[in-house]
């Protein structure tokens, strides 16, 4: 896993939000998610601007999109966020 | 100026009239032949049956179907209503086997669901607190 790409995506505010609303419930429209943003966190970033936060956060593999007949809903995927930290935690460890 | 009517754009009317009245619950107005197997087709709301109108308008025109699968692929609803109570209609309108690209969500001042009419459009329920 490319972790340049996962601290990338992390680091901007919003994709965290993002994360925070997929977390809360997953599967969402990028509807939904613009509306979460805007009604629940008075971020009033663009439909254009959340897709492109949304292709970031997919390319660093936290989010997975899926078709589902004519709707396309957002997943959440925290598998990459796992062994983000391993190699200062374990470095620690051994030092003990 | 008062609002009277507003419309939907829907892919089949007799579809339509069956799930805005049998499903959502609203009743129909008026049902007028307008040439070439179209009709003018309102529904309203039960307890305003003086409120405004919905039309429930062929969606023939060339520019409708990718500007509602345009709409549809986002989530973004095309309309709004207003209920009391949007989870108690998330869990009647469901158990009647409508499809929701959005659960009830909490939004702060409201609440609000979306669901897809079956007619190629997704409609949004709002509840506000």
């Amino acid at each position: 896993m490319d972790d340049d790409r996962v601290f990338k995506a992390l680091a901007d505010p919003t994709r965290r939000k993002i994360l925070d609303e997929l977390a809360d419930r997953d599967g969402q429209t990028l509807f939904e998610i613009c509306a979460r943003l805007s009604s629940k966190h008075r971020l009033g970033s663009s439909r254009q601007a959340v897709s492109q936060h949304l292709e970031v956060l997919a390319a660093a593999g936290l989010v997975h999109s899926r078709r589902d007949g004519r709707h396309k809903f957002h997943h959440l995927d925290t598998g990459p966020l796992e062994h983000l930290t391993d190699r200062w935690r374990h470095r620690d460890t051994e030092e003990i | 100026m008062r609002i009277t009517i507003t419309s939907v754009l829907v892919h089949d009317q007799a579809v339509a009239e069956r799930f805005y009245t049998e499903v959502l619950g609203f009743v129909k107005k008026h049902d007028v032949p307008m040439g070439g197997g179209a009709r003018w087709l309102t529904v309203v709301s039960p307890d305003h049956p003086d409120g405004t109108e919905l039309l429930l308008e062929p969606d023939a025109h060339p520019a409708a179907k990718p500007w509602k699968e345009a709409l549809a692929g986002d989530g973004i609803p095309y309309t709004q209503f207003a209920v009391d109570d949007v989870r108690a209609e998330f869990a009647r309108l469901s158990g009647l086997g409508v499809r929701f690209t959005q659960e009830p969500a909490d939004m702060g001042a409201f609440t609000t669901a979306v669901f897809d009419d079956s007619c190629g459009n997704l409609i949004q329920i709002i509840q506000t607190h």
